[in-house]
């Protein structure tokens, strides 16, 4: 193991010697912000999430969710019907009639987020005003919230930076002399959760929360001496809040792969002081651990090349693990959306690509097919059809309902990608 | 507002990709956020289509509204034209579309393309998924097919009919229609059009040119079935070959509307009456049957479930409000009540209440009768991938009716051989905790005390490797159904090793030396 290998830091931030961006305009093929409720559900374990839209948004979530049925889901959708759309006043009547029945028959529920979509938008049903006039009510039972998850306003995983910004003002505030305490902003899957506030814990740093928390109560507090760091590339909305609140949002890679962890852990470590020898001790086992499971599950994947469809905003931190940690070829990495500040260290790390903001799907179809990737990373809808063009697909959907975060999962990362792969190698039909 | 966690039916604008996913030549072009993109998927993975379905949508954006949405889609619609060159476009409004009020047809048809433009429109807070797709299909029928004068046919020549029905994302579509052509071929009438499935806008013009139709999905091809009658005098079939007796009927009704005869046998390879009137099939007399669907499936299982496997039927229901009434008057004939009804929890609750012994409903209640511990088997929409199995499986016509016995009887048998099973579990050769695997929430959940924090790793047997208490705790967050895998590849891991006691970073060690 090579402790210089734990501490490589990235150059400052290119700014405008990086790599120009092309954007696109034109049919998008993402995924509303709505979808970020099928894994939000499972992670803040006591909310309910109530999205008031049509029969649409109610066929997204269910189509999305797939086959993960659950028997009693804490999400619904209160579809609006034609005598809604009459008159707002009675939509307001019906949507706290829905909320009373709903909450009778969930008295576990503590946390209600009122999903706004496109239709209540258009209509301009004021969800803000309707979670407060029902907190009102409902408190302290139920504390009632509201963001938009709609298509018009969100995609993908926009809806989880809304529900998280529309926490932010709820969090406790913590007191200017507090010491200083670090925030970890994004759902992680709880043994990635675990993993990290060991990490923290060997290298004497703390305290530590994770927002969202797993139960409602346990919202952190925010204030002056709190350090934010970014687990997920999309949170623009709720680090701009927390940064209102006084938080000072760190800057770092994302913690994919064994390079991204450790210098995500390494911003951390340095906001702090943690002195070199006590963070290679504290990381050192586990990144090699990392870096040798990698090489194992990612060997296949050297010098392949990858070519990313715009979907969840972490195109770019994968985009620079398949590169620079699998020794893969990058062609276009496409993202919905491109914010500069916090993906600053990311883009300093990454390689040549076309990068590509925003979309237009039968364009970048067309690139896709001119490339031939050897592997294609793409939503849903995408996947078979460029299979059956002969090329390999793997779905962007899955990124997000895996733990992919953190060194003990940085070789799963791998093995997502090549799988599909090893696969094409297996089979003579 | 209701209140809805699932849904049997999605909005009718995936009614009409489905028809215009299930035809050549035809590019929809919806005006919709991009969030309604997620309807492809459907497409692509459920039904495994090997391309894109034929559709643009629009994706304006809150920054679009009130501006230019009405620009974009013009944009959008002349970029799909020139892109795809279909022989004909459709263009719509989605449930959010609606609500802007751009008027799609209008847009598309001011941009004077060279093919014709239908338009639909689809009121998304009242109707739903299948009323969208008779809906559509209708539409297109009266704009291709509407301008047709009768062909006049000379007498002698076999009789020609439309298999009217079959779509994208139908339940079994795919293989009822081979089944019902086959029933067809037999009999001698030939095939003018299958629509919408594989239909071009050019064969719907051809439609009028049949002596009849086939309709063998009321949902979908009713409405435009019924237009068809009007205006060209074109009888259609009323009965559904699901089952044996279904089946006959329908063979007749053809025949009769096809002037033969003297139908010739063909039930040589029909083995559902005797594998019912077999002393096997004995125990299945009065298994009690909870039925809930789509009309047409719903009706026709009733059908066989009473008259042709010898069952009680003690629910019937559909989600298919259009056909209400049809579902009421057969549930009387039963003796029960029926349920109408697009509320999955108050079937739940109507499946709790009858008990029965066989869940017959969609995937909804497949999930449902799993939770209360029934055999379940799928006969309708909603689909799922499972749906669309590899090997022919159809329900209609005698094949079909072989499939239902098989299908409808293996829950049964697998419920006994549980049940049995379950009993025999105390004996030795089964594992104690071992649970019934396909009834799911109904088996043991696991309250088994946890493992003992001693463990011996029994290949070998010499050496003995403990788990640290800590480590304990991180394997049981792995899921059940890989937590075994773990635990062995650790234990080995740890015994290679010479590990005596398993801490976090050994259970994390052997996963990165197992990685592959
Ligand atoms: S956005 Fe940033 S990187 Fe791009 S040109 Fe402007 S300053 Fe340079
Ligand atoms: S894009 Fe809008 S209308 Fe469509 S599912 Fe998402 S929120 Fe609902």
């Amino acid at each position: 193991m090579s402790a210089a290998a734990a501490t490589v830091r990235p150059e400052a931030p290119g700014g405008c010697g990086a790599a120009p961006v092309q954007q696109e305009r034109g049919q998008r093929e993402v995924f509303c912000g709505l979808t970020g409720i099928v894994w939000l559900h499972r992670k803040i374990q006591d909310a309910f999430f109530l999205v008031v839209g049509s029969r649409t948004c109610a066929h997204l979530i269910q189509s999305a969710a797939g086959v993960m049925i659950f028997a009693e889901p804490r999400f619904a959708t209160a579809i609006l019907e034609e005598r809604d759309l009459a008159g707002l006043a009675d939509a307001n009547e019906e949507l706290d009639r829905a909320v009373e029945r709903l909450i009778e028959r969930r008295p576990e529920i503590k946390l209600l987020f009122l999903v706004g979509s496109c239709p209540s938008e258009v209509i301009k049903l004021d969800l803000s005003r309707a979670a407060g006039r029902l907190s009102k009510k409902l408190m302290p039972r139920v504390r009632v919230l509201s963001y938009s998850g709609s298509g018009i306003e969100t995609t993908f995983t926009q809806g989880e930076d809304a529900c998280l910004a529309a926490l932010v003002p709820e969090l406790p505030a913590a007191p200017a002399d507090a010491a200083p305490n670090l925030l970890i902003a994004g759902a992680l899957a709880e043994p990635v959760e675990d993993q990290f506030a060991r990490l923290f814990a060997a290298m004497g740093l703390g305290p530590v929360s994770f927002f969202p928390p797993r139960r409602a109560a346990d919202l952190p507090a925010v204030g002056p001496t709190t350090r934010v760091l970014l687990a997920q590339p999309f949170l623009a909305e709720t680090a701009r809040l927390l940064e209102a609140r006084g938080a000072t949002v760190l800057t770092a890679p994302f913690p994919l792969g064994a390079e991204g962890t450790s210098l995500w852990l390494r911003a951390a470590a340095d906001a702090w002081g943690i002195p070199a020898p006590r963070f290679a001790a504290a990381t050192a086992l586990p990144e090699q651990r990392a870096r040798q499971a990698i090489a194992k599950s990612g060997a296949s994947l050297a010098g392949k090349s990858i070519f990313f469809f715009p979907d969840s905003q972490l195109e770019i931190p994968l985009a620079r693990f398949a590169a620079r940690e699998c020794g893969m070829r990058l062609t276009e990495v496409g993202t919905p959306y491109l914010h500069r500040a916090h993906l600053a260290q990311e883009l300093a790390l990454l390689p040549e690509a076309r990068l590509v903001e925003g979309q237009d799907v039968d364009k970048q179809l067309d690139r896709c097919r001119e490339t031939r990737p050897d592997l294609t990373v793409c939503g849903l809808g995408l996947a078979n059809p460029l299979e059956a063009e002969g090329m390999a697909t793997k779905w962007s959907i899955e990124l997000l309902f895996t733990p992919i975060q953190g060194f003990d999962q940085a070789a799963d990362l791998a093995a997502l990608f090549a799988r599909p792969l090893a696969r094409r190698a297996r089979l003579e039909v | 507002m209701q209140l809805t966690l699932w849904t049997y039916e999605g909005p009718p604008h995936v009614g009409a990709m489905r028809i215009a996913t299930a035809m050549r030549g035809l590019h929809y072009v919806l005006h919709a956020p991009q969030g309604d993109t997620y309807a492809d998927l459907l497409f692509t993975m459920i039904e495994r289509r090997d391309r894109r379905p034929p559709v643009t949508y629009t994706t304006f954006q809150a920054r679009d509204l009130g501006s230019d949405t009405a620009e974009l889609f013009k944009n959008a619609a002349r970029e799909a034209y020139a892109r795809f060159k279909p022989e004909a476009l459709l263009v719509g409004a989605s449930c959010t579309a609606e609500l802007i009020q751009d008027d799609p047809g209008g847009l598309a048809r001011a941009l004077e393309l060279p093919v014709p433009v239908v338009a639909v429109e689809l009121p998304a807070y009242q109707k739903k998924e299948n009323w969208g797709a008779a809906e559509t299909f209708y539409q297109l029928v009266r704009a291709f097919a509407g301008r047709a004068a009768p062909v006049a046919r000379e007498a002698e020549a076999p009789k020609r009919a439309n298999i009217l029905g079959p779509a994208a994302l139908g339940f079994r579509h795919r293989d009822d229609l081979r089944e019902v052509s086959d029933l067809l071929a037999r009999l001698g009438v030939e095939i003018n059009v299958i629509a919408p499935l594989g239909a071009s806008p050019a064969d719907l013009a051809r439609l009028p040119q049949a002596d009849f139709n086939v309709v063998l999905y009321p949902e979908i091809a009713g409405t435009a079935a019924a237009w068809l009658e009007r205006k060209f005098g074109q009888k259609s079939t009323r009965t559904v070959p699901i089952g044996v007796g279904a089946t006959r009927e329908f063979l007749a009704e053809v025949a009769a509307l096809a002037g033969i005869d003297a139908p010739p046998a063909m039930e040589e390879a029909s083995r559902l009456p005797w594998y019912s009137r077999s002393v096997d099939a004995n125990y299945l007399t009065g298994k009690r049957v909870f039925i809930f669907g789509d009309a047409t499936h719903a009706l026709a299982a009733a059908r066989v479930a009473s008259r042709e496997l010898g069952f009680e039927v003690v629910g019937l229901g559909t989600y298919s409000r259009e056909f209400a009434r049809d579902i009421r008057a057969a549930a009387a004939a039963l003796g029960i009540e029926a349920l109408i009804c697009d509320d999955y929890l108050e079937v739940e609750a109507a499946i709790a209440a009858a008990q029965p012994e066989l869940v017959l409903g969609t995937q909804m209640e497949r999930h449902t009768a799993k939770k209360l511990g029934i055999p379940c088997a799928v006969i309708s929409s909603p689909v799922h991938v499972q749906d669309f199995p590899a090997r022919r499986s159809p329900q209609m016509g005698f094949e079909g009716a072989n499939v239902l016995f098989d299908s409808w009887v293996a829950p049964l048998m697998m419920g006994l051989e549980e049940h049995l099973l379950g009993m025999f579990r105390e004996d030795f050769e089964f594992h104690a905790d071992a649970a019934p695997s396909h009834l799911g929430a109904a088996a043991a959940p696991e309250t088994a005390p946890a493992p003992a924090p001693v463990l011996a790793v029994a290949a070998g047997g010499a050496q003995g490797v403990t788990w640290a208490p800590d480590a304990e705790r991180e394997l049981r967050k792995i899921p059940f159904f890989v937590r075994g895998k773990a635990r062995r590849n650790t234990e080995s891991f740890a015994a290679e090793k010479g590990v005596v006691t398993i801490t976090v970073d050994t259970l994390y060690d052997a996963k990165a030396h197992y990685a592959s």
